[in-house]
């Protein structure tokens, strides 16, 4: 399955899986919002942009092709509005759609690639995202897979009873069910260790000099294209 | 003396089940006690009564501690409840902060609640899986996780449902090893006698939300034919 | 729908974004306030089914099947805030974990779906309480959404010949009715298992909600207006037969193709649902203050006994 394989390239060794999640974040937000801005005539900036996350890639010793085909699952989406774009006979914005789309998700990908999924989220909370937001994501990503092999073993069942609205629907309540009875067991669980209605928080990762360093030049680059390209 | 002591345990659920109709039970520090029974006899909403998690009539004292509201901290401090599903046990991002989560609670400082987390993961043979997700450990693994959560909060009494479901061989056999190196009391909820043998000497077996009969492992899994194969077929080690 | 990155134009996400943040603040507080502490783990596992829905495919005539968007199901079964943080909460996943929605375009999506969605959704059911009130929410909880992306894609300078936006429209509206019989056939099939999982009555501030999803609508309705403003959108009044219904619009187009007019009436859009939504919010707020006296509880129009909670 996808997370699988996301998961075992985020917990990775290399130089950009050491630095600090916020670090990361932000870098990939100023990467996003240059590539956003750019206009579609600077067509030059494009290839300059790839070229900085083809550095990025290497910087973290993850398989790039792999990486690359991930990135192009948007691709169908944005093709359909750049074809209509282009038909609307502006295909130098048709262009950039697809490019901007597609960098900006090889970007994203990037970011979950080199970094696991509670740094992430702890970076996040020092964002200000609300806790609650983050306690909710955590909990959904931890029960996603197992509740998704629920579904799988479901939807077999239905389909070998034949296929109809009505099976599915019964799944559907059946799997309800059993999360919502998932829930409670780990409700009680989590009362069972003394849990008092607050999260206990592990705190933050130190944010070092290099953390810094790494964000300054990382976050100003794509700006210095957006800017001269 | 005795870390349990339950006096005429009465619990209907909300929708009109009587599950327990009166239990005494005690048990001794460092005992190790198999709780056996037919399913829905009552055993887990038993256990679920020693920490608090539910709430019926009649008394329990846990090291000479009265179950209220005011002590429930401290019981559920003592008292560790491993459930049967590990899987909902589990629950935070990796093994390390799930295993660090009941000494937080507890008012534990996080570097030093993590550093207990380490070690207990040591003490249950499972020292690699720190920053794992859950979801990654095999079904061995996930069952030694769940008790290490609960032993980090260092109990008193530890108490297991049905701990052997889904387990393999091996990890049956590793799991009997470090359940036997735990000077903890122990309640083991379980339909598998042999494991309960090798662990315990006392077997309570509970019907119908009483305890029909309290004795030596082997003698009550005589008495109420509790053995999966009859005995003369079984290939005794 | 997820809205991937590069397809807003900067202002239009960045308004998005700006607005979506302090509105999933507003509802995440809200939402633990209303459903107690259990509410986290109930809300992830919840979320985690909804992901998980997805692979459960409803056969619909040969060869074609949909599957559940789950918006309406979560505001049933969990309440409006919680099932906003909860959709939230999966669209942030599926952009940072699956690269599905963009990252610059989170705030749009959530908007759309988790806010706009969720609202729309629950509002019909809420006021009518029965099946036919179920079936309008997850209607209206699609439509809603997808009025909202179009009308972002449309502000964004994206074209849509008239005959595409038909062809667009008919097949959100296809979609719409599919999640309305879906949730239906969900909600009765929970009911029937355990009845209190979808009967959940006993949330207050039931008039806020009313309100705040009433205002839901009304902009769903505006940003469709805002987009039928729009130079290529007011084609979808105009007959959609002529010959050279591609060239015409694209002619023009190509002609006042400079990109500062777009972001002009995108600006003035955006700030235009912006207002009307911090006005909502502002309503709401002084309905849910004057609702917290001890004051006469039926107002005109709405059952009382909507917000009697049912159950302790
Ligand atoms: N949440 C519940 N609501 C209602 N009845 C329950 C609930 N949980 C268990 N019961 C009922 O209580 C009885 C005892 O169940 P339980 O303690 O789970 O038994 P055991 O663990 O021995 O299999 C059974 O009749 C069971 O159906
Ligand atoms: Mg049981």
């Amino acid at each position: 399955m996808h997370h699988v394989v996301v998961e075992r390239w985020s917990r990775g060794a290399s130089p950009l899986h050491a630095r600090d999640a916020r670090a990361k974040l932000l870098v990939l937000l100023a990467f996003l919002i240059a590539v956003s801005t750019t206009r579609p005539q600077s067509q030059g900036a494009f290839p300059a942009y790839a070229a900085l996350l083809a550095v990025a890639i290497i910087a973290a010793r993850l398989p790039a092709a792999a990486l690359v085909r991930r990135a192009m699952l948007v691709l169908p989406f944005s093709a359909t509005f750049a074809l209509i774009t282009w038909l609307g006979g502006d295909p130098l914005r048709a262009l950039a759609l697809g490019e901007k789309s597609f960098l900006s998700g090889l970007a994203a990908l990037l970011l979950i690639a080199t970094t696991p999924l509670p740094d992430l989220l702890r970076g996040l909370e020092s964002f200000a995202v609300p806790r609650p937001l983050i306690l909710v994501i955590q909990f959904i990503y931890r029960y996603l897979f197992v509740i998704s092999e629920q579904a799988q073993h479901m939807r077999l069942a239905a389909r070998s009873r034949g296929a109809s609205f009505r099976a599915s629907a019964g799944a559907l309540g059946v799997l309800f069910a059993r999360s919502w009875e998932r829930a409670e067991g780990i409700y009680r669980a989590m009362l069972a260790r003394g849990f008092d209605g607050r999260f206990p928080a592990f705190g933050a990762a130190r944010f070092r000099p290099s953390d810094a360093a790494f964000l300054l030049l990382s976050a100003l680059a794509p700006v210095a294209i957006r800017i001269a390209l | 003396m005795k870390v349990i002591d339950v006096r005429g345990l009465r619990y209907r659920y909300p929708d009109g089940t009587l599950a327990l109709d009166g239990v005494d039970f005690d048990l001794e520090a460092g005992e190790c006690v198999a709780l056996f029974g037919a399913n829905g006899s009552g055993k887990t909403t038993f256990v679920l009564h020693l920490n608090g998690l539910l709430s019926g009539e009649g008394s329990i004292e846990i090291c000479g501690m009265p179950l209220k509201r005011e002590t429930l901290p401290h019981i559920r401090a003592r008292v560790g409840l491993v459930f049967q599903d590990s899987e909902e046990q589990l629950f935070m991002p990796t093994v390390l902060e799930d295993v660090a989560f009941g000494p937080r609670n507890l008012g534990v400082p996080a570097p030093e609640a993590l550093a207990r987390a380490a070690k207990t993961l040591e003490q249950v043979g499972i020292p690699a899986s720190h920053q794992k997700a859950p979801y990654h450990l095999s079904s061995g693994e996930k069952r030694r996780a769940a008790i290490a959560g609960v032993l980090a909060m260092r109990p008193e009494i530890l108490v297991l449902d049905e701990p052997t479901t889904s387990l393999d061989p091996p990890g049956r056999r590793d799991l009997i090893r470090l359940l036997a190196a735990l000077p903890q009391a122990k309640i083991l909820v379980t339909h598998d006698v042999d494991f309960a043998s090798s662990l315990a000497a006392r077997a309570v077996f509970f019907e119908r939300g009483r305890i029909a009969a309290q004795g030596a492992v082997e003698e009550i899994a005589r008495r109420f034919n509790w053995r999966s194969q009859p005995v003369e077929s079984r290939d005794r080690r | 729908m997820h809205i991937p990155d590069g397809f807003l134009s900067t202002p239009v996400w960045a308004a998005f974004d700006a607005g979506a943040a302090p509105a999933v603040g507003i509802l995440a507080r809200r939402a633990q306030r209303d459903i107690e502490e259990r509410s986290i783990p109930l809300m992830g596992v919840m979320g985690a089914f909804i992901f998980a829905a997805q692979m459960i495919n409803f056969p619909v005539g040969p060869g074609t099947s949909g599957h559940l968007v789950g918006g309406t199901l979560l505001a049933i079964a969990l309440g409006p805030s919680a099932a906003a943080i909860v959709m939230t909460a999966i669209l942030a996943i599926q952009a940072l974990v699956f690269q599905d929605g963009g990252i610059l375009a989170l705030g749009a999506n959530v908007f759309n779906m988790a806010i706009v969605g969720v609202l729309a959704g629950y509002l019909p059911y809420r006021l009518l309480r029965n099946s036919a009130g179920i079936f309008l929410g997850g209607l209206a909880s699609v439509l809603a959404s997808a009025g909202f992306a179009l009308a972002e894609l449309s502000m964004s300078g994206i074209p849509f010949p008239p005959r595409i936006l038909t062809v667009t429209l008919t097949f959100f509206f296809v979609g719409a009715i599919l999640e309305g019989a879906i949730t239906l056939a969900a909600v009765r099939a929970i009911g029937r298992l355990n009845p209190s999982w979808v009967r959940n009555t006993n949330q207050p501030a039931g008039r806020t909600l009313v309100v705040i999803g009433a205002a839901a609508l009304i902009l769903a309705v505006a940003g469709i207006l805002v987009a039928s403003t729009h130079p290529d959108g007011i084609e979808i009044l105009a007959p959609a037969h002529s010959p050279a219904w591609l060239h015409a619009p694209l002619a023009d187009y190509q002609a006042h193709g400079v990109e500062s007019p777009y972001l002009r009436k995108a600006a003035a859009g955006v700030a235009g649902l912006i207002l009307i939504y911090a006005a909502c919010l502002a309503a709401g707020r002084s309905m849910r203050q004057r609702s917290a006296r001890p004051a006469p509880c039926v107002s005109a129009g709405v059952n009382p006994d909507q917000h009697a909670p049912r159950s302790g």
